[in-house]
């Protein structure tokens, strides 16, 4: 039930947004044609069942969200320096990393924050092993990286996703 | 003119655009595939969404519901479709720079402890 009604609100958000009017006839048809797509394909949306929605999970979620944005800003600082500076420095390699996060869509947005932030750049994801091409290894240490990489975003996933 | 959202979204629009720029030159001066690919999904990401957040402050009746619509897909499926491409590049080899110093995942499949089953020829 839960899946179904977050589902169809994921649905009228985004025709809401789409839209961009509250007209009547606007909701109407959206929310007819969102109850009707939830109905018929989401005999098991997964993707909803493991986020959580305690209030510490919706402050995680905000810190999460800006612990993102400053992270995305100080990796286009750092690419920026990299690549416009006449030397070039690179240290490039693979690093392996490992997650506590049990959740699959948990592990699918830690990837695809490292992916966004300082440096580095999930190449592949094998359970609770992530593969993270680094432009500046530190370390090739498993315990090293994965404090360096892994663990300012985990913490906040942790609650979000049980 | 003179209004403060012009000025602020205009700021925006020329700092997006300046990111793309480096992520352009990047992608010209990086060593190989997988260096280039990094700088093009941080800094193409990054412009994209100052240029979005730009056109959604110069004006924001009309766009913001479309513009936070295209911020989310941008956010979700850039980094993943990149994913793949690097993925896809390293099973098929597509060699490295000599300045790589380690490959842990090399040393893994080549030990055979992967949890999965890897088909790469």
């Amino acid at each position: 039930m839960k899946n179904y009604a977050l589902m169809f609100l994921t649905l009228i958000t985004f025709w809401v947004l789409l839209n961009s009017s509250v007209d009547p006839e606007v909701l109407v048809i959206g929310s007819g044609v969102s109850l009707l797509v939830s109905l018929i394909f989401c005999a098991k949306c997964d993707v909803f069942s493991e986020i959580n929605f305690t209030p510490k999970a919706i402050v995680a979620t905000v810190m999460f969200i800006v612990t993102f944005v400053s992270a995305l800003v100080r990796a286009n600082l750092s690419i920026t320096k990299r690549v416009l500076s006449p030397s070039l420095p690179l240290n490039p390699g693979i690093v392996q990393v490992k997650t506590k996060l049990k959740s699959k869509v948990g592990r699918m947005v830690l990837a695809n924050a490292i992916t966004l932030t300082p440096g580095t750049f999930t190449l592949e994801i094998d359970g609770e092993n992530l593969y993270i091409h680094w432009v500046d290894v530190k370390s090739g240490d498993q315990e090293e990286s994965t404090k360096e990489i892994v663990s300012g975003f985990e913490k906040y996933l942790e609650l979000m996703y049980g | 003119m003179g209004n403060i959202l012009d000025i602020l979204g205009g700021i925006f629009l020329v700092v997006g655009s300046l990111s793309l720029l480096i992520a352009s030159i990047g992608i010209y001066r990086m060593p190989d595939f997988y260096n280039r690919i990094q700088v093009g999904t941080k800094a193409s990401t990054f412009g994209l969404l100052l240029i979005v957040v730009g056109v959604a402050l110069i004006s924001p009746i009309t766009w913001i519901g479309k513009l936070i619509a295209l911020m989310l897909f941008v956010l979700f499926t850039n980094p993943i479709s990149s994913h793949v491409i690097a993925r896809a590049a390293y099973f098929t080899k597509v060699p490295f720079t000599k300045e790589t110093k380690v490959d842990k995942l090399h040393d893994v499949i080549s030990e055979g402890h992967m949890k999965k089953v890897k088909n790469n020829g």
